[in-house]
């Protein structure tokens, strides 16, 4: 056994700037996970990460099969890039990542937040973000609690064992 | 690994005070462990525990989500039953291994 003093996490406030199935979902696993282990966790949105609690798009997010260079065909082979281009690629490659995420039990986009928001998480989005998109809090999701400021947000990571996380 | 005794009977528990064998399990020894994690275990809680206890049996992966569709408790009210990490403190009251799952 170590005598090593050890500093337990108590919160995390964690930021997603990207609107991709990979990105908001890495958010949303982190943040469910501190939920799930009795860590305080507060969720921040903005920019293209907006999309994930815009109540006309976040059912519709897509990983993007262009510029990216870890995508592969299944079964191993490389993923061309100009074949990530052609119309209905996108679609069908997000799609098949629903699936794959439906079969090990992640759940989907609105239900993750409701798992969130029932463990006491809390998500916000950013008001500089949602004034460039022309978004209101009507547009967003029922389970954000409000839009705040960066410095609101920074407001909220100010107990010890605090750590901010950007995505 | 290490022995305790609740509610009489010696149990074999891991390092982090899950238990190795469910099978030493009982609701007696279920109501101490609680008590030690500041529980007071109701007929709802003991419903999830057997729940959760009957899944693993199966070989099944413990999810806050399965916990949420199991018809017992909504995700809300399960947060409510375990305090500070449902999944983590339901399953050491349950006598079961510590759930490996990320959701």
């Amino acid at each position: 056994m170590s005598n090593e003093k050890k500093y337990p996490l108590k919160k995390v406030c964690i930021i997603c700037a990207k609107g991709t199935i990979e990105d908001v979902y890495a958010a949303l696993v982190m943040t469910n996970g501190a939920v799930m282990e009795g860590i305080e966790a507060k969720l921040f949105f903005t920019f293209f990460g907006l999309d994930a609690i815009t109540k006309k798009q976040m059912m519709k997010l897509k990983t993007s099969t262009v510029g990216n260079p870890a995508m592969r065909m299944p079964g191993g082979l490389p993923f061309p890039t100009l074949l990530g281009a052609l119309p209905g690629v996108e679609a069908g490659v997000s799609a098949m990542m629903k699936n794959t995420m439906e079969k090990l039990d992640i759940p989907r986009v609105d239900e993750f937040m409701e798992m969130i928001t029932a463990g006491g998480g809390e998500i916000f989005a950013c008001k500089l973000a949602c004034e460039m998109f022309g978004l209101e809090k009507k547009d967003l999701y029922d389970d954000v609690v409000d839009i705040i400021t960066i410095g609101q947000f920074y407001e909220m990571a100010d107990g010890e064992g605090t750590q901010i996380i950007f995505t | 690994m290490v022995e305790k005794t609740f509610a009489g009977t010696i149990v074999n528990l891991n390092d982090e005070g899950y238990f190795e064998d469910m099978n030493q399990w009982n609701k007696e020894i279920a109501a101490e462990i609680a008590k030690e994690e500041g529980i007071e275990l109701t007929d709802k809680h003991f419903q999830v525990l057997e729940f959760l206890r009957a899944k693993v049996e199966k070989g099944e992966t413990l999810t806050i989500r399965s916990v949420g569709k199991s018809g017992i408790v909504d995700i809300k009210e399960f947060y409510q039953l375990f305090p500070g990490g449902p999944l983590k403190k339901s399953t050491k009251i349950a006598g079961i291994k510590k759930p490996t799952s990320c959701v």
